[in-house]
C-alpha cells in the first residue's frame, strides 16, 4: 500500500492507503476528522466540501494521490475554538436543523467570502447553490453568510 | 393565569426522586406513562436506567442542572425545546442548564419516538409538572430549614428567597429536597410569567455542529471496528440466487464477503414481526473491510445472480391506480348524508384527478448503524427514530433477551420518516452476529436511494356537487400503492362542513417498500384538496377566501366529536394570512395562491406570491401563518416552519421517482433533484399568539404549500396543475403568450 504525506489543518500526516482513495474517506476513516461529511459520493451535494489551498473542493471527488504538496483545511481546522466569522454567524443565526450538511455549507461560505468579502444577495445565492441542505435551512444559510461577510469586513 | 395542577401523574408515580450518592438530587420521570410503584431512580449516575424512567433531571450540589432529554433528535429541535419546558417550571436560568441526549432501554415506555410532530404535544403536561414538582420540593426544603412557610418563599433563576430577604440556592437544599415526598399538587406558571418558554434558544448542539465534532451515527467509532457494505436486491421483488466474490475478496482491505438475511427474514415471517421491520424477502451479500471506501469499492466487484420476480414499473402503476379510481372496489372511511343523492340532484358537478409519484426520503446522512454482538450483550449505536422497536426486533431476530440489547441514539442527519424503519439496525446486528466483530454498516447514496422505504405513489379523484350556489356533496377517492390513508384523515376539513361527504380508499399491493414520509398521508392530499377548492371557488364564482371561511363557519358548534380541526382557529389563521400577505392588493405583476390546512394538530394558512420571469412562473414569496398554541422556542419553530415550506415546494416542484423493471430510475442527486438555494423564495412567518397547549411543527407547514404554489401558478398562467412534480410539465408553468409579448 503506497504511503502519502498530507498537510491537513496545518499538520503533517502520513497515511497508507490505495492511491485512488477519496480524500473524504482518508479524513474520516484514517485521520479521524469526521466533521467532513459523506452525502452522495459524486460531488453533487457539497457535504464533503473542504479547502484545497483555500479553494472550496469536493473531497469525495479528490483522490489522495492528487493532493501532494497541497494544503487541506477541514471544518475542524477552519479556526481555533470555532471563532471563524462564518462559525460565529452560523451560531448567531442558529442555522442548523439536523446539522449534517452544515460543515460543507460553512466551508463553501468561508472560501467564497475570502474571495468576495462584500457579496450581493444574488452572489450569495449563486455561491451556495451547490450545497444541498435536505432540511432546507436555506433562508438562514443566506442570512448567516451575509452576517459573516459583515463580520469579516 | 397560573394554574394549580392536580399532579395526577404523581399518584400514578410518574415521577420519583432520589438523593445521589455523589451529592445532589436525581429525578426520574416518565413522560408518557406512569412508573411501576416499586422502582426508584438510582443513586449512582452511571446506573441511569431508562427501563423505568424515560427521562432524568440531575440537580447538583453546586446548583448545576442536567436534563437528560429522552426523545430522538432528527433536526426537529426537541433536544432543545423539551428541556426548555422543564427549565421554565423548575425556574432555573436556561444558560445554567446542560442538556444530554438520553439513552434507550426498552422495556416499559411507549413514546421515545421522533415522528408525527408529537414529542412536544404529548410531553407538555408531564414536562411542566416535573419541573414544577422539583421546584416545590426545593422550596419546601428551604422553608423547612428556615422554619417558615413555603408560601412565603419566592424563586428566581434557582435562588430561593424568604420574607426576611435571606437566600438559598437550589444546590444548598438539594440533598434535603431529595428526601421529601413528591407533592400531590403543583402550581404551574402563568404563561405571562414565562422567562424561557416563548423566548429564542439556540440549538444545544450548535458548538459541535459548527466545529465538526463527532455527533452523528456515521461519526461513531470503536476500537477494532470494521465496515460493512451491503449488496441488496437491485430490483424490488428479486431474490439472491448466488454470488462470486473471487475478485472482491482479493481487494485491498477486504476481510470477508458473507451472505446474510436469514434472521431478518425469519423475523419478518415470525409471530413477533415488528411494524417497523421492512426487510426484503431475500438474502444479501456483504463485504466486510477495514475502511468504508474499501468496503464500498469491493462491493462493486461482486458478481451476483438475482432471480427476477414480476418486476413492476411506474407505467403499470399509473394504469392500475387510475383503473382503481374508476372501479368500485373501495373501503369507505367516512360517510355523511347521501352523496349519491346530492350528486343526482346537483346543478353542476366538478371532478378532478390529482397524481403524485413515489418519493425517497434522501436524508443527507445515508442509512448506517453500528453493532457489536457478543455473548454478553448486543451494543447498537446510531441514528434511528424508533429505538424501542429496533431493540425489540433485534432481540427477536437474534433470540436474545431484551435486557441484552443496549441501544444508544446519535443525532440524526435527517429523518423525514425514513428512520422510523430500522432495517439498517437489523442488518448491522445480523452482520455483527455472524462475524462477531464491532461493525459499522454504511449505505452509499445509491444504496440509500434505491433500497428505500418510499412515500407511495397516490392518486386522488375529488368530486363536488353544487346546487343553488352551495356545495352539497364532496366525494374523495384515493388509490394508493400499499394503502395510504389512515384513521383520522377523513375527519379533517372539509368533513363536517358539507352535508353529504364521503371518503373512499383503494389500494394496490406492490412489492416496492413504502412507509411514512414527512407529514404522512397529507403531504400530497393537502395540495390536491386545496387546489380543488381553489378551482371550485372559480366555478362557483365565489371569493376564494370567503368560500373557505363560510365552510368553516358551518363547523362551529359541531357536536361531531370526530372532527379534528378547530374551525375558529383555522379562520383566525386565514384572516391573518389575508392581512399579512396583502391578499388581493398586490400589484398586477404578482399572482397569489391561497391555502389553509390542518394536520398534526396544528393550523396553517399560506399565501404564495408568483411572478413571471422570462416567460416562466416563479415562486417569489410565501406568507405563512401558524397556530401551534404556545410556541416553546420561536427561533427553532421558525426554522421548522421555513424548512417545511421549502421542503414542500422542493418536492412539489421537482420530486420525481419512477420505476422500470422493478428498479428506481434515479439513484443519486445527479438524477434526483432536490431544492437548492437559487430556487428558494422569501418566507414571511407569523405565529398566532395564544395560551393554548403547544402542538408540533416538524410537519404541518409542508403539506399545504404545494397547493399554495399550484393555485398561484394557476392565477399566473391560467393552467391548473394536476400532477406532481410540477417541473415535469414546464409548458404549464409558462405565461400565456400575450404576457410574454407584453
Amino acid at each position: 500500500m503506497p504511503s502519502f504525506q498530507l498537510k491537513v489543518n496545518g499538520e503533517s500526516k502520513t497515511v497508507e492507503v490505495a492511491s485512488d482513495t477519496p480524500v473524504l474517506w482518508v479524513l474520516r476513516d484514517h485521520l479521524n476528522l469526521v466533521g467532513t461529511k459523506f452525502g452522495c459520493g459524486i460531488g453533487q451535494c457539497g457535504a464533503c466540501t473542504v479547502h484545497l489551498d483555500g479553494n472550496a473542493t469536493r473531497s469525495c471527488q479528490l483522490q489522495v494521490s492528487q493532493i501532494d504538496g497541497k494544503e487541506i483545511t477541514t471544518i475542524e481546522g477552519l479556526s481555533e475554538e470555532g471563532a471563524h466569522p462564518v462559525q460565529e454567524a452560523w451560531t448567531e443565526v442558529d442555522v442548523p436543523q439536523c446539522g449534517y450538511c452544515q460543515a460543507g455549507q460553512m466551508m463553501t461560505a468561508s472560501a467564497f467570502l475570502n474571495k468576495n468579502p462584500n457579496p450581493s444577495e444574488q452572489e450569495i445565492r449563486n455561491a451556495m447553490h451547490g450545497n444541498i441542505c435536505r432540511c432546507a435551512s436555506y433562508t438562514r444559510i443566506r442570512k448567516a453568510v451575509a452576517i459573516a461577510a459583515e463580520k469579516m469586513s | 393565569m397560573a394554574t394549580t395542577s392536580k399532579n395526577t401523574f404523581s399518584r400514578r408515580g410518574f415521577m420519583k426522586t432520589s438523593a445521589l450518592a455523589s451529592g445532589g438530587m436525581l429525578i426520574g420521570f416518565n413522560l408518557f406513562q406512569s412508573c411501576k410503584p416499586t422502582v426508584k431512580p438510582p443513586i449512582d449516575l452511571s446506573k441511569l436506567n431508562y427501563n423505568d424512567f424515560n427521562a432524568f433531571i440531575r440537580i447538583a450540589n453546586n446548583g448545576a442542572v442536567t436534563i437528560f432529554s429522552p426523545n430522538p433528535e432528527i433536526g426537529q429541535g426537541v433536544k432543545t425545546s423539551m428541556p426548555m419546558i422543564i427549565a421554565e417550571e423548575l425556574d432555573v436560568a436556561w444558560k445554567d442548564v446542560y442538556v444530554a441526549q438520553g439513552k434507550l432501554d426498552t422495556k416499559n415506555y411507549t413514546r421515545q419516538v421522533a415522528g408525527g410532530s408529537q414529542s412536544i404535544r404529548q410531553g407538555w403536561d408531564a414536562l411542566r409538572q416535573t419541573g414544577a414538582s422539583a421546584k416545590a420540593m426545593l422550596v419546601r426544603a428551604a422553608a423547612i430549614r428556615w422554619g417558615v412557610d413555603a408560601s412565603e418563599c419566592s424563586v428566581s433563576e434557582g435562588v430561593i428567597t424568604n420574607a426576611a430577604g435571606e437566600t438559598l440556592g437550589y444546590g444548598d437544599v438539594v440533598n434535603e429536597a431529595a428526601t421529601l415526598e413528591v407533592p400531590e399538587e403543583v402550581v404551574l406558571k402563568d404563561p405571562k410569567d414565562y422567562k424561557i418558554i416563548s423566548r429564542d434558544a439556540g440549538n444545544v448542539d450548535i458548538g459541535k455542529i459548527t466545529t465538526g465534532q463527532p455527533l452523528f451515527g456515521l461519526d461513531y467509532k470503536e476500537e477494532g471496528m470494521v465496515y460493512a457494505s451491503v449488496a441488496r436486491p437491485p430490483a424490488f421483488g428479486q431474490k439472491l440466487i448466488s454470488f462470486n466474490a473471487t475478485k472482491a475478496i482479493e481487494m485491498d482491505g477486504v476481510i470477508d464477503v458473507i451472505r446474510v438475511g436469514e434472521k431478518g427474514r425469519a423475523h419478518m415471517n415470525g409471530p413477533n414481526k415488528n411494524w417497523s421491520a421492512k426487510l426484503p424477502d431475500s438474502d444479501k451479500v456483504v463485504v466486510i473491510a477495514e475502511s468504508t471506501w474499501q468496503a464500498m469499492k469491493a462491493k462493486k466487484a461482486l458478481e451476483i445472480v438475482w432471480e427476477d420476480n414480476q418486476p413492476e414499473s411506474t407505467a403499470q402503476h399509473d394504469k392500475i391506480l387510475l383503473d382503481l379510481l374508476k372501479g368500485s372496489d373501495f373501503t369507505t372511511m367516512r360517510s355523511d348524508g347521501n352523496i349519491k343523492k346530492a350528486f343526482a340532484n346537483a346543478d353542476k358537478i366538478i371532478e378532478r384527478t390529482y397524481e403524485s409519484p413515489f418519493l425517497p426520503h434522501n436524508c443527507l446522512e445515508p442509512m448506517n448503524f453500528f453493532a457489536n454482538v457478543t455473548d454478553e450483550k448486543v451494543h447498537l449505536v446510531g441514528p434511528v427514530q424508533t429505538p424501542a422497536s429496533a431493540a425489540e426486533t433485534v432481540a427477536d431476530m437474534l433470540g436474545r433477551n431484551l435486557d441484552d440489547i443496549h441501544l444508544e441514539m446519535t443525532r440524526m442527519g435527517g429523518g423525514f420518516g425514513r428512520r422510523l424503519y430500522g432495517d439498517f439496525v437489523f442488518e448491522a446486528a445480523e452482520i455483527s452476529n455472524l462475524i462477531r466483530k464491532p461493525v459499522k454498516m454504511v449505505s452509499s447514496r445509491e444504496d440509500d436511494m434505491t433500497t428505500g422505504v418510499y412515500r407511495p405513489a397516490i392518486k386522488y379523484r375529488i368530486a363536488a356537487s353544487i346546487k343553488d350556489g352551495e356545495i352539497t356533496g364532496y366525494h374523495l377517492k384515493e388509490a394508493a400503492i400499499n394503502g395510504n390513508m389512515y384513521g383520522l384523515i377523513p375527519n379533517f376539513f372539509p368533513a363536517g362542513a358539507i352535508e353529504n361527504y364521503q371518503v373512499d380508499v383503494a389500494s394496490y399491493n406492490s412489492n416496492i417498500t413504502t412507509g411514512a414520509w414527512r407529514a404522512p398521508y397529507t403531504n400530497f392530499l393537502a395540495y390536491a384538496e386545496q387546489s380543488f377548492f381553489d378551482e371550485l371557488a372559480e366555478v362557483m364564482q365565489k371569493d376564494k377566501v370567503q368560500l373557505r371561511l363560510d365552510l368553516l363557519e358551518k363547523v362551529k358548534n359541531t357536536e361531531d366529536e370526530r372532527i379534528q380541526y378547530d374551525p375558529e382557529r383555522m379562520q383566525n389563521c386565514i384572516k391573518m394570512a389575508v392581512e399579512k400577505s396583502d391578499w388581493g392588493k398586490k400589484p398586477d405583476t404578482i399572482y397569489q395562491g391561497f391555502v389553509n390546512y390542518y394536520c398534526h394538530n396544528t393550523h396553517v394558512a399560506q399565501v404564495a406570491d408568483v411572478a413571471i420571469e422570462k416567460g416562466v412562473a416563479v415562486v417569489k414569496k410565501i406568507t405563512c401563518v401558524v397556530d401551534c398554541g404556545i410556541v416553546i422556542n420561536p427561533l427553532g419553530a421558525i426554522n421548522q416552519i421555513e424548512g417545511g415550506i421549502l421542503d414542500g415546494i422542493g418536492h412539489s416542484m421537482y420530486g420525481d421517482f419512477n420505476f422500470d423493471n422493478g428498479k428506481p430510475l434515479a439513484n443519486n442527486f445527479d438524477r434526483y433533484r432536490l431544492i437548492r438555494m437559487n430556487e428558494t423564495p422569501e418566507i414571511e412567518t407569523h405565529l398566532i399568539q395564544n395560551e393554548l397547549s403547544p402542538t408540533g411543527l416538524g410537519e404541518p407547514t409542508l403539506p399545504p404549500v404545494g397547493g399554495a404554489i399550484a393555485n398561484a401558478f394557476a392565477a399566473a398562467t391560467g393552467n391548473r396543475l394536476y400532477k406532481q412534480p410540477f417541473s415535469k410539465t414546464p409548458e404549464l408553468l409558462r405565461a400565456p403568450k400575450k404576457e410574454i409579448i407584453g
